[in-house]
């Protein structure tokens, strides 16, 4: 090998590297996304540490996200299925809180696909 | 028995280069008997042989040689027309592109290894360009690139010494007599 051929191999080794991060980020939940009625009322990166409050049929929900999940903290609803589901970090996973009208759902890079098979 | 109207004579630069892609369409068939990890993942052993002649004979005999050997290839493994006949074809025009490129750069500090390496990542962008444009139309396509680009990492290395070597050895031989060159740094 010459000396250019050592440079070139660091190179390609450097480039290839500085990808690596792409195959760790697949399919990964990238934001909570929160509707009444169908209808979005926010959209929280999974990104940093969040907790909001939205207005729902009954009352006031918490919305509270963290890094990479997302859950309802609070909701005014009777049976409280929407919280006691707890977090959500997959993509397409929702919470529905019925008696509020509210969801949390997290949305993926792709929202269309579940998957891929080749 | 009347004699064909038409007559081919295969000229010598014929010759050489239909063997020179017989030993590359043998390695493509080889390889293609080994497993591997990741679908679309290969070794590409037959580009040692697209080294070789683009060493000794230039870009011309090498686009011929690879791209008989795309051809030949798929269609001694039944992949003529598929999908992975398209990929090994774009990938093979880009890894030539980029051998015209690399060619050029100056001899004495860039030898087969550098080529190859350059060859293997052209291959696979190309490969993966086809692929998201016309094949798989989804971003998904690209979370493969990384294990793509080891494999052109590895790979390419590979090639590139094997390449390296052979040509050394063929340089040793021809250079036997007079051993007169001897202009190994």
């Amino acid at each position: 090998m010459k000396p250019g051929d050592w440079g070139m191999f660091l190179l390609f080794a450097a480039g290839t590297a500085a990808l690596a991060p792409v195959a760790f980020s697949g399919g990964v939940a990238e934001k909570a996304v929160v509707r009444r009625d169908g209808v979005v009322v926010a959209e929280l990166p999974l990104t940093q540490k969040r907790r909001i409050e939205v207005a729902g049929a009954l009352g006031t929900s918490v919305i509270e996200v963290q890094p990479g999940r997302a859950r309802v903290a609070a909701d005014p609803g009777p049976r409280q299925y929407c919280v006691r589901q707890g977090w959500l970090t997959r993509p397409n996973a929702i919470a529905i809180c019925a008696p509020s009208h509210l969801s949390l759902s997290i949305a993926g890079r792709s929202a269309d696909h579940d998957s891929l098979a080749y | 028995m009347t004699a064909s109207p038409i007559e081919l004579i295969p000229t010598a630069d014929d010759r050489r280069i239909a063997r020179y892609a017989a030993a590359a369409i043998a390695l493509s068939v080889v390889e293609a008997a080994i497993p591997m990890p990741l679908p679309g993942v290969k070794p590409g052993l037959a580009n040692i042989i697209t080294l070789i002649v683009l060493a000794r004979y230039g870009w011309r005999d090498a686009v011929w040689v690879t791209l008989l050997r795309v051809v030949a290839g798929s269609l001694l493994l039944g992949q003529f027309l598929a999908p992975g006949f398209f990929l090994s074809l774009s990938g093979a025009l880009a890894s030539l592109v980029a051998l015209g490129l690399a060619m050029h750069l100056p001899a004495r500090w860039f030898g087969p290894v550098s080529q190859s390496l350059a060859a293997a990542f052209a291959h696979i962008a190309g490969q993966l360009l086809v692929a998201r444009l016309w094949l798989v139309p989804h971003d998904g396509l690209l979370y493969l690139l990384p294990f793509f680009a080891l494999a052109a990492l590895l790979f390419g290395l590979a090639n590139g010494l094997a390449a390296a070597k052979l040509l050394e050895e063929i340089a040793s031989t021809a250079a036997l007599p007079g051993e007169a060159t001897n202009d190994r740094t």
